[in-house]
């Protein structure tokens, strides 16, 4: 029986590279987006150095974050439209599972690129090179927590009116935590360069909450919305 | 769960509610009067802060409410989620805006206080900001309900969300603790001494319940309204509409 399941999270989840592979102009979009984003700050604020070292830390993060919110669309929209995700509630495995290898994919393909992406544009934003790393970590950390909270809400308003505008709109209140100890991270190894970790030590119990919570409360909210 | 199946039904509780208010709201009315006396003349005025503290019988119980409201919707949503009972998918979407107005209330009377004690109206303070934040997961509640047209889908979607943010309300009491900003620590546990002058308590009190019943009539005054207006079509209301026995 367990065996069935890992074969079947394994299937959802090489189905989802592939098609995500075969539309890489969507995931190139939450990408190219991140880079545009961050790039119009120095343009609005200045291009002084000493400056954008100050904002680097809570622009890049805020970029990374509206970044993830626009790629929630398609973690289940073209499944919904296309009926592949009746056939994903009427499986035999748990749904919360299926879910949690759905969401896997879906940070391979945006969160983990962002994550790797950050230290070009850190250089950009004239982030010190030792907070470099705690960018990057805290990335690592905190997309993966914004991936699972954000499909309750991408969930929740399949098919309903304004869809889009309306998942930002649930979703950036309940990111303001990994939002907060994400920057906070990144700004304290940029400034005194130590008590970085306990930032680091919350996002990984946010990841921890958020890793048990919210496969079971995606699916549950995936049923109210096929029902 | 006999009673539940006995006043769970639409209609009995629209007739129970009906008896409820008056009584409700007349004790609203008896506690705001004797709060606002109790607060604005009784109580005396603060050494460092004079009398403008006394928006703080405002503030606290607003503030209180605020989060109280946001517990008391999630676990109708929850129920009703769970048991399929509508008329807790009633009480909880008329709980949001109750529930969002004393989060704004809140807010406001609180950068009023702030203007004089802190010299700005707004500071990007622990508690104020989980408050805002409160505030924005009311609203999209609201807008989740309000942009399904569906009831049960609605109740069950907004159930989810409302749930969700449950996590939030922890995190708004411990803010506190962990930021520790401008804001001062709360005054009231249940488990330490008051510590703050019996003169200032009993006032804070008296008002603090005199908001909690008025959130009371409030529920019970909406829930009647969402109640006819999901029973339109059948014979009971179009009899007390019409006015025929």
């Amino acid at each position: 029986m367990t065996a069935d399941v890992l074969t079947a999270m394994r299937s959802v989840f090489g189905r989802e590279l592939l098609v995500f592979w075969r539309r890489s102009t969507e995931v190139m979009t939450a990408l190219v987006f991140f880079v545009i984003v961050t790039t119009l700050f120095p343009l609005a604020i200045g291009p002084e150095r000493h400056e954008l070292m100050l904002v680097a830390p809570g622009v890049l993060w805020v970029a990374a974050l509206l970044a993830t919110t626009l790629s929630l669309n398609h973690l289940f929209a073209s499944d919904y439209q296309d009926g592949s995700l009746e056939q994903l509630l009427m499986s035999p495995h748990p749904l919360s599972l299926l879910v949690l290898a759905k969401m896997a994919a879906h940070w391979v393909l945006t969160g983990l690129p962002l994550a790797l992406l950050s230290p070009l544009l850190a250089v950009q934003m004239a982030l010190p090179a030792k907070a470099i790393g705690t960018l990057v970590v805290s990335l690592l950390l905190g997309t993966p927590t914004l991936t699972l909270i954000g499909a309750v809400p991408a969930a929740l308003t399949l098919g309903v009116r304004g869809g889009g505008v309306l998942v930002s709109l649930l979703v950036l209140p309940l990111y303001t935590p990994v939002l907060i100890f994400g920057a906070e991270a990144v700004a304290a190894s940029a400034g005194q360069g130590f008590a970085s970790v306990a930032h680091l030590s919350l996002l990984g119990a946010f990841l921890a909450l958020a890793l048990s919570f919210a496969p079971w409360a995606s699916s549950a909210a995936l049923r109210v919305s096929l029902d | 769960m006999k009673f539940i199946h006995k006043y769970g039904a639409p209609k009995r509780f629209y007739q129970l509610a009906g008896t409820f208010i008056p009584w409700f709201a007349g004790i609203t009315a008896v506690l705001f009067v004797s709060g606002l006396y109790l607060g604005l003349y009784w109580a005396p005025p603060d050494y460092q802060q004079g009398d403008a503290y006394r928006i703080m019988f405002v503030h606290v119980p607003n503030a209180w409410m605020s989060m109280m409201a946001y517990v008391i919707m999630a676990s109708f949503a929850a129920t009703g989620y769970i048991w399929n009972i509508r008329l807790a998918d009633i009480l909880a979407r008329v709980s949001a805006p109750l529930g969002a107005s004393f989060t704004l209330t809140a807010l406001v009377t609180g950068s009023l206080w702030g203007k004089p004690m802190w010299g700005t109206y707004w500071v990007w303070d622990a508690r104020l900001t989980s408050e805002l934040i409160l505030f924005f997961l009311y609203v999209g509640y609201m807008a989740l309900q309000a942009s399904i047209d569906d009831a049960r889908r609605a109740a069950h979607a907004s159930a989810i969300l409302a749930i969700v943010g449950v996590v939030n309300i922890p995190i708004i009491h411990y803010s506190v603790y962990w930021w520790h900003t401008l804001h001062q620590p709360a005054s009231l546990t249940l488990t330490n001494q008051p510590k703050i002058y019996a003169t200032m308590l009993i006032p804070l009190i008296v008002m603090s319940l005199a908001f909690m019943f008025f959130y009371l009539t409030m529920l019970c005054v909406r829930a009647r309204s969402e109640i006819l207006l999901r029973e339109r079509h059948t014979d009971w209301v179009r009899k007390l509409v019409e006015g025929k026995p």
